[in-house]
């Protein structure tokens, strides 16, 4: 079972009935797993935030309730989870927070379980499916008895591996009345004052919990010249290199710490050694006990460890492959054949406009040979920093400077940027594509595509009505397969003395729904071998023999490269004139 | 028994995930202990994509390192030189030989190696190159690829034909069924 998908079982299992997450890689999966069990209420909230605020919600309603997100999306629920600390639970309440180490699908490989510590909450950490589903159990009944919101931790390597668990029967849990209890819920100065000392009480008795807690476990070892303190992921890459040679404490709730647990094993070695991936939370926790070890002094703070990593650093034999002497390409990702979003960074390219980015397939259009994306922060960025580089560079900008968001990200953060523009008065043009669907996590629906996660009608936001409600009297759509249109938007808008708004819309190419004309295909007679059509870096379209040539297994006939050739060498249905 | 290890590569969106669900299956009906790990979000965009298929009495990481694979398979040409460094001494190699041109060199900034086949022999690798990509056509779908080179594979295994075909039976949907028995014969005795 993968990870993700085991996760989803101990909710199941748990008796967890609500969900409310936002999708993001390596996390997205638990929700799509999730809402396959008919007794799980779930849904893609706007953003992470809204998802917490409504786990919360149904906590304090009494259902048990879970809200998944990748790392980056805490920060984006920071602020309710700092403060949920201090009002406590109900039901049960977990956060499953994947981090992706090593960036497969990530803007940063920053560690989650520094807020573990500095929200003061419980972090569990699974090292594979069978303790992901476990501790998804336990994480509920941690929640209740100790009255605390509960961190799951996982990362790409446990969120999309599969391996093999034991499941159970689902479990009515605790009837959980909700009863009005303002001292507790209501976070006021007078009543906040009175809660921190609860949370710091919390913490010692947690601490105490752990010392005992079956998941902290000691592993013996023959050689007790080197004893590793590890958890997760790394400690399958030590148990993969060291088997049961050396001692192992491993942690499978990394905040609070065993302080007592630490120190025993620490003296029962020789040397003491942390593995953990990216920083050196454990380490640091342990020097601060004023324990001697090893640790990011030997181990990288970037990427993800490995079997071979973690040998080469304990000293230990380990192989090192052959290779070939021929350099081997890189294959970095692309936007698809047929993505509605290559037009409009086409378009953008050729109009030689600063354009400012933001989350998803479309950040793509910052590679070669579109390169057409001069800046990627987070959620929303694009909207609320054009605004600042204008009110920075005025005019000159003004008139050559866009945002482009995409749909779902624009209802996750987009909004409040929006706002900004459209209240402190910038002349900016933002550009949101509407291909009518989440598309980099895998196609989820959201706020603006009219139907919820299991696909059923529901409530859909008209982005145009949205946009001028918010005092936008420039708004318009363009269909970004006709470059022309795109053309004439683009130029129209950054001309515009007044703040605007294009939607650039057409579905996603990859949607099963969309229907795809036949592919087209390049008159050899014709073409020069001018590669004007090369301009728009589709991976359906090579040169061979000097001229292009279309690979028919991938095009969708969206008639794009036709527009841009000037010897009418593309023939097939999908062309335009 | 010693942890085995099958990696199987492409270009994203190529049918890599419903390969390692196979084997995976196969191998959990075959009682071992079996991880499968599978890397999802952008580099699934057509960019390299790995799947990693451990089995033993006892997996621990869901890796393959460097140095370590019994097995590559390989839907593309430039993806199994691309892996080769993770391929053991001893290892084998089961490959398309189909050619997929990644954006640097469509662009014109890079070229893609020829001969590929026979570098990679000349470092020493066992090399089974077939062009898969007809055998899945002949079979009814390009998209069969994936079981075609299963189906190559299967000929190393010590695992009896039923065997393989009950796993497919069991993650390939009713209606596509015979195509994919087709194909999975066809990479066999090709």
């Amino acid at each position: 079972m993968l990870g993700n998908a085991a996760v989803a079982r101990g909710l199941y299992e748990a008796g967890c009935s609500v969900v409310s997450s936002y999708p993001g890689t390596p996390s997205t999966e638990i929700t799509e797993e999730a809402v396959k069990f008919d007794e799980i209420y779930c849904e893609w909230a706007p953003n992470e935030k809204v998802a917490l605020e409504t786990a919360f919600g149904a906590c304090l309603g009494g259902k048990r309730a879970f809200c998944g997100m990748k790392h980056v999306g805490l920060n984006v629920a920071a602020d309710p989870l700092f403060t949920m600390s201090y009002t406590g639970v109900n039901a049960g309440l977990v956060l499953g927070v994947a981090d992706d180490a090593g960036m497969h699908s990530s803007q940063n490989e920053q560690d989650s379980r520094h807020y573990a510590r500095a929200a003061k909450v419980p972090m569990l950490e699974p090292s594979d499916s069978a303790e992901a589903l476990q501790f998804a159990k336990l994480a509920f009944e941690l929640s209740e008895s100790f009255d605390t919101p509960v961190l799951l931790k996982m990362c790409t390597r446990v969120s999309h591996s599969q391996s093999v668990v034991e499941t159970g029967e689902r479990t009515a849990p605790p009837e959980k009345p909700y009863e009005k209890n303002i001292a507790k819920y209501v976070m006021m100065p007078g009543n906040a004052i009175r809660r921190h000392p609860v949370v710091e009480a919390r913490t010692k008795k947690l601490a105490e919990w752990a010392e005992t807690a079956e998941i902290n476990r000691i592993e013996p070892g023959e050689d007790k010249k080197l004893g590793i303190i590890t958890s997760s992921t790394s400690y399958q890459y030590v148990k993969e290199v060291c088997g049961d040679r050396f001692p192992i404490l491993k942690l499978g709730m990394v905040w609070p710490l065993p302080e007592k647990k630490i120190r025993e094993f620490a003296a029962s070695v020789s040397l003491l050694c942390v593995v953990e991936e990216l920083d050196g939370f454990l380490e640091g926790c342990c020097r601060e006990m004023g324990l001697a070890l090893t640790g990011k002094d030997v181990f990288p703070l970037e990427g993800e460890l490995s079997q071979n990593l973690v040998a080469e650093k304990l000293g230990l034999p380990h192989e090192t492959g052959r290779t070939l002497e021929e350099p081997i390409p890189a294959r970095p990702p692309v936007m698809c054949a047929g993505c509605p979003h290559r037009g409009l960074f086409y378009t953008l390219a050729k109009n030689k406009c600063t354009v400012l980015g933001d989350i998803g397939c479309y950040t793509l259009g910052a590679v070669a040979p579109l390169a057409a994306m001069e800046m990627t922060l987070c959620m929303g960025a694009s909207v609320s920093a054009l605004h600042g580089f204008n009110k920075a560079q005025g005019e000159a900008a003004e008139s050559r400077t866009v945002a482009v968001i995409g749909d779902s990200t624009f209802m996750h953060s987009g909004m409040t940027g929006l706002a900004n523009i459209a209240y402190n008065q910038s002349n900016s043009t933002v550009i949101i594509l509407d291909n009518s669907i989440t598309g980099m996590t895998g196609h989820q629906q959201n706020p603006t595509t009219g139907y919820n996660i299991k696909g059923d009608p529901a409530g859909k936001i008209d982005l145009e009505a949205l946009c001028r409600a918010m005092g936008f009297a420039r708004v318009r759509v363009v269909d970004p397969y006709d470059l022309a249109a795109c053309d004439r938007a683009v130029k129209e808008e950054l001309a515009a003395k007044e703040p605007s708004v294009i939607i650039s819309r057409r579905p996603c190419a990859l949607l099963k729904y969309v229907r795809h004309k036949p592919p087209l295909s390049v008159d050899a007679e014709k073409c020069k071998g001018c590669k004007s059509c090369m301009r728009i870096g589709c991976p359906a379209i090579s040169m061979r023999d000097g001229k292009a040539c279309i690979d028919a297994t991938q095009c969708v006939g969206c008639g794009v490269c036709a527009q841009l050739c000037h010897f009418d060498a593309f023939c097939g249905a999908g062309k335009e004139e | 028994m010693k942890t085995k290890n099958i990696m199987i590569v492409g270009v994203g969106g190529q049918g890599s995930l419903l390969a390692s669900k196979l084997l995976g299956r196969l191998l959990l009906d075959e009682g071992y202990d079996v991880k499968v790990s599978e890397v999802h979000g952008m580099s699934q965009r057509g960019g390299s994509v790995v799947t990693y298929v451990r089995y033993g009495d006892r997996v621990a990481s869901s890796l393959i390192d460097l140095g370590e694979a019994d097995f590559i398979v390989s839907f593309e040409l430039l993806e199994a030189a691309r892996w080769l460094p993770y391929l053991k001494p001893d290892g084998q190699i089961v490959t398309s030989t189909q050619q997929i041109d990644p954006m640097p060199v469509i662009t014109g900034a890079a070229k893609y190696p020829e001969n590929l086949v026979e570098k990679m022999r000349a470092a020493g690798a066992k090399v089974d190159a077939l062009d898969c990509l007809a055998l899945a056509e002949e079979a009814g779908s390009s998209k069969a690829v994936n079981i075609v080179l299963l189906g190559r594979l299967s000929h190393y295994f010590g695992v009896g034909e039923e065997k393989w075909l009950a796993a497919l039976e069991a993650v390939v949907p009713p209606k596509f069924l015979e195509l994919n028995k087709k194909a999975f014969a066809l990479g066999r005795n090709a």
